[in-house]
């Protein structure tokens, strides 16, 4: 391609950044799927990507600078201006659950020590930002740092110690972690563990560990039963996905194994990024082998040869684990040529993304590896017959995958009789919000709502439930009389509502739910990647609209507003590309409907 | 699209469309059935010429069997499909559409799509008053993210100053619907320049070269085939701009005169626009099929020599 690029020239720190992604030059440039790596790594070296930077990694990947220009300012972790760009940025968290646990207090110190949100420190080294979720909702509130520069330094802080965040940016300096930090670990409830089995109890960097928990006999048990015989225990299991969509995974794996176009691909859906969701985060922090091992199996149930893992942005410390177990797995034969010996060859990227909620949508997922803005694809044709690179794609969710090891290891069968006859095994719930013990928590399929409250300890002593908002932004609001709903699938649909991926995110009389429902408003708005009409000025008039309710300034009357509210969100449900558009609606209009909040004048 | 005997031979598929069958070849698209079928279908982001991007969901129709709507423009037809195009639910979501894309941008120069907002009963005053524009807002570096706050008073646009930073065409993108057209035209669908692409996300996406670049310091080779496909006149010949602001542009006093680029041996079909014995811009029909309605700088801007400008333009009036 004859491409114009800029007259601006990198620096030598960025182009050495750019070429130690890339490799050497060769007769032939790299693949556009370097797009991402190669952004990456000028950002974590200087803080930004400025035009010089851009135009040598258009050079190396002969890409028009527009087109990189046009995928880099889609993420929220990539600055493209240099005046705010910042070696240190803390990304502060006001998110659903952060913001039940004081976010905006924290927000507010930050504004008035260092002004509005963006504005460098005075010594121009740092500054701040606030962020959509961060994943941290079982520690909220949260903050997450980057430091950039030739050894970066990425920290989750949570719970923010705001004066140690302040010190932080003053001095434009962070410390690397603590092991007291990284060693945090969620909470689990019930005795017998099964997805979270080596959770807390093993070195998760150590792949001796793994083996000597367990680790690798199912992948042994999978090659003795052969491709299909491992689909036939996926089928038996009936396990569905646990990303939200909970379509049978055996019926998703048997579609790409038989699928005739080559080569077909393996996705491990890490973008964990729904509001209120972290079970993907420590299973991938904690057992990020039982991952590649899962995948393995997966790869080599469908005829993959190639797999990648994308893990978004804002989860530095699981790619960093992730990253570490694919090194070792490959150098002992368990990955490469020649898995297990047994002459199949299966092998992982792990990929990351860059701030972004759109890309955990599958198609987003795959736009993006590919080194294209994260825009949703339309449906048909499937990823299994047309996905990543246009070929036959099996995309998997982290949770969904580590349940295959179970299934294994016990028999699908065995495995379809936990839980109820249509939602079988057990299922990880992110508890996070006005909770007294927050955190990731394995139950059976049929626990109700309330014994999972309980589990986490149940409200702070002396208040009482005002709503749990049930599968995050995208999920329904579900009112305290309601709580003894069993957590099923088919539950969950006779009351028309999802599941989704196993947030639970509790409120009491503390909080103003009203204000909930802005944040949830707004983060649709921020989070829209603006391909499709009804999502990106539907995500905007819905936000105006709320602000309008909440502020009690309606332009007709509240029930002449609420009429618009509900034109709108069918509009997004029923016209929008993906599924975040088509839920953009689904939280406001639940909280509408069953907290009656905007009726006769309002009621918090 | 027409059925002719050429595409008979192979694969017929049936389906239904509002209760009548229709016969259409394998591959075509919903819209094509709907049209064969004389069915008035709305449309913004489809051009005969360019590859579907299904973005603007003015074309939704509903099939039955499928959750949501599905854009015409792209979905293949199947055989036995039982399609609605005027069901409460279709003209719920295409009169939705077309109120937001009229409440957030400027339309005036867009007949066709106010039309579509006149047909569906589109009031994109139920969203309020326009927001004035934010003094000082830089729409070309957006950072992705968090928006500024809003109090909900007024419906934010696209509104943002004109671009004019080169003789021949001018940018107004408070017109832009984001259809994607000038991508596509400006890259694989014609002129294989990508000197424009989406950046941004969500409300800030917006089209634009790197950094937002002037147009003389991008890839633009000046082919106006952006000019060509914008449905909106958020791209216009600075010609025709510089009429407008003088009120001198007069679309009844146009004729339109159809001839051959004279430039190279490709044979382009360039259609004059003349004004008072003037060419005021040139344009090229999308069904002609040697150019398929793109053509070059050439073709496209190189006419002003049969011709002398009464009052030159003057050289910026940024």
């Amino acid at each position: 391609m004859d491409i114009h690029l800029s007259a601006t020239e990198a620096s030598p720190i960025e182009r050495a950044a750019v070429d130690a992604a890339l490799g050497p030059r060769d007769t032939r440039p790299p693949p556009r799927d370097r797009l991402l790596p190669a952004l990456w790594a000028v950002q974590s070296r200087v803080g930004h990507i400025g035009e010089g930077a851009l135009s040598y990694i258009c050079e190396r990947l002969d890409v028009p600078p527009a087109e990189a220009y046009s995928v880099a300012s889609f993420y929220a972790l990539f600055s493209l201006d240099p005046s705010a760009g910042q070696p240190l940025v803390a990304h502060v968290c006001d998110d659903i659950a952060c913001r039940a646990a004081g976010a905006e207090q924290i927000c507010a110190r930050l504004e008035t020590a260092l002004g509005p949100p963006g504005t460098p420190t005075s010594d121009g080294r740092a500054t701040w930002r606030r962020a959509s979720c961060l994943g941290q909702c079982d520690r909220a509130p949260a903050a997450l740092v980057m430091a950039a520069g030739s050894q970066p330094i990425e920290r989750a802080l949570a719970p923010v110690d705001p004066p140690a965040l302040q010190t932080a940016l003053r001095d434009g300096a962070l410390s690397p972690a603590t092991d007291a930090e990284t060693a945090t670990l969620p909470r689990i409830g019930g005795a017998s563990l099964r997805l979270l089995r080596r959770v807390g109890r093993i070195d998760p960097t150590s792949l001796d560990d793994y083996r000597a928990h367990g680790g690798y006999e199912a992948l042994r048990r999978a090659v003795r039963l052969g491709p299909d015989g491992v689909i036939r225990e996926v089928v038996d299991a009936k396990l569905v996905g646990r990303g939200g969509a909970a379509f049978p995974t055996g019926r998703k794996w048997e579609a790409v194994a038989h699928a005739a176009a080559r080569p077909h691909y393996l996705v491990c859906n890490a973008d964990e990024s729904e509001p209120g969701m972290f079970k993907d985060r420590v299973l991938m922090e904690h057992d990020p082998f039982a991952i590649i091992e899962a995948m393995t199996i997966a790869g080599y149930a469908t005829g993959c040869e190639q797999g990648y893992v994308y893990v978004r942005g804002e989860y530095p410390l699981a790619f960093s684990r992730l990253r570490n177990a694919v090194a070792q797995a490959q150098a002992k034969g368990l990955l490469g040529d020649d898995v297990l010996g047994r002459g199949f060859r299966f092998d992982i990227e792990p990929r990351r993304g860059a701030g972004a909620y759109v890309c955990g949508e599958e198609t987003a997922l795959f736009s993006s590896i590919e080194g294209y803005r994260g825009e949703p694809r339309n449906r048909p044709p499937f990823p299994t017959q047309s996905g990543l690179f246009g070929r036959p794609t099996a995309v998997n969710n982290v949770e969904t995958l580590v349940n295959v090891l179970e299934i294994l290891r016990e028999g699908g069968p065995a495995f379809a009789a936990i839980g109820t006859r249509d939602s079988t095994g057990t299922k990880l719930f992110c508890v996070s919000g006005r909770v007294d013990r927050p955190g990731v928590y394995e139950v059976p399929f049929g626990t109700t709502l309330r014994a999972l409250l309980d589990l986490a300890g149940g409200l702070p002593a002396g208040r009482t439930l005002r709503a749990v908002l049930l599968g995050g932004a995208a999920g329904s609001v579900i009112p305290p009389e309601q709580v003894d709903m069993p957590l099923t699938f088919e539950a969950a649909r006779a009351r028309g509502v999802a599941l989704g991926s196993g947030a639970v995110i509790v409120f009491d009389d503390t909080v103003d739910l009203r204000r909930i429902l802005l944040r949830v408003a707004a983060f649709f708005r921020d989070e829209s990647c603006g391909q499709c009409v009804p999502c990106r000025i539907g995500t905007v008039r819905q936000e105006e609209l709320l602000e309008r309710l909440v502020s009690g300034r309606p332009h007709s009357s509240v029930r002449d507003e609420l009429a618009l509210l509900a034109d709108i969100g069918r509009a997004m449900r029923d016209a929008s590309i993906c599924g975040l558009g088509q839920t953009a609606s689904t939280a406001v209009e639940s909280a509408v409907r069953e907290l009656k909040l905007f009726a006769d004048g309002g009621d918090t | 699209m027409s059925v002719g005997p050429a595409a008979a031979p192979t694969g017929l598929v049936e389906l239904t469309i509002d209760g009548q069958t229709v016969q259409v070849p394998e591959g075509s698209a919903l819209l094509q059935a709907c049209r064969a079928r004389g069915v008035a279908t709305p449309t913004v982001c489809y051009a005969e010429n360019l590859t579907p991007v299904n973005v603007c969901r003015v074309c939704v129709v509903e099939v039955e069997g499928s959750r949501a709507l599905v854009p015409a423009c792209s979905r293949p037809v199947e055989r036995g499909m039982v399609v609605h195009t005027d069901s409460e639910r279709v003209r719920h979501s295409r009169r939705m559409v077309l109120e937001l894309l009229a409440s957030a941008t400027d339309l005036s120069l867009a007949p066709e799509v106010e039309e579509h907002l006149r047909r569906y009963g589109g009031r994109p005053e139920r969203f309020g008053p326009a927001a004035p524009p934010t003094p000082g807002a830089d729409h070309r570096h957006t950072q992705a993210g968090h928006h500024r706050p809003t109090d909900g008073s007024t419906a934010a646009t696209v509104t943002q100053p004109t671009l004019i930073d080169n003789e021949l065409y001018v940018r107004d993108y408070s017109r832009c619907v984001l259809c994607y057209k000038c991508v596509e035209a400006c890259g694989v669908d014609a002129q294989n320049t990508f000197a424009i692409a989406v950046a941004g996300r969500g409300f800030e996406a917006r089209i634009s070269t790197e950094f937002g670049l002037p147009l003389p310091d991008s890839a633009c080779v000046y082919c106006g085939n952006c000019i060509g496909v914008c449905p909106t006149g958020a791209l216009m010949f600075r010609s025709e701009h510089e009429m407008r602001r003088n009120g001198t542009w007069d679309e009844t006093r146009q004729q339109r005169t159809d001839t051959i680029c004279p430039y190279c041996g490709v044979g382009c079909t360039l259609t004059l626009h003349v004004q008072d014995g003037r060419i005021v811009k040139v344009s090229s029909p999308p069904e002609h099929d040697v150019a398929g309605g793109h053509l070059c700088i050439k073709g496209r801007f190189g006419w002003e020599f049969v011709q002398v400008l009464e009052d030159p333009a003057p050289a910026s009036d940024r």
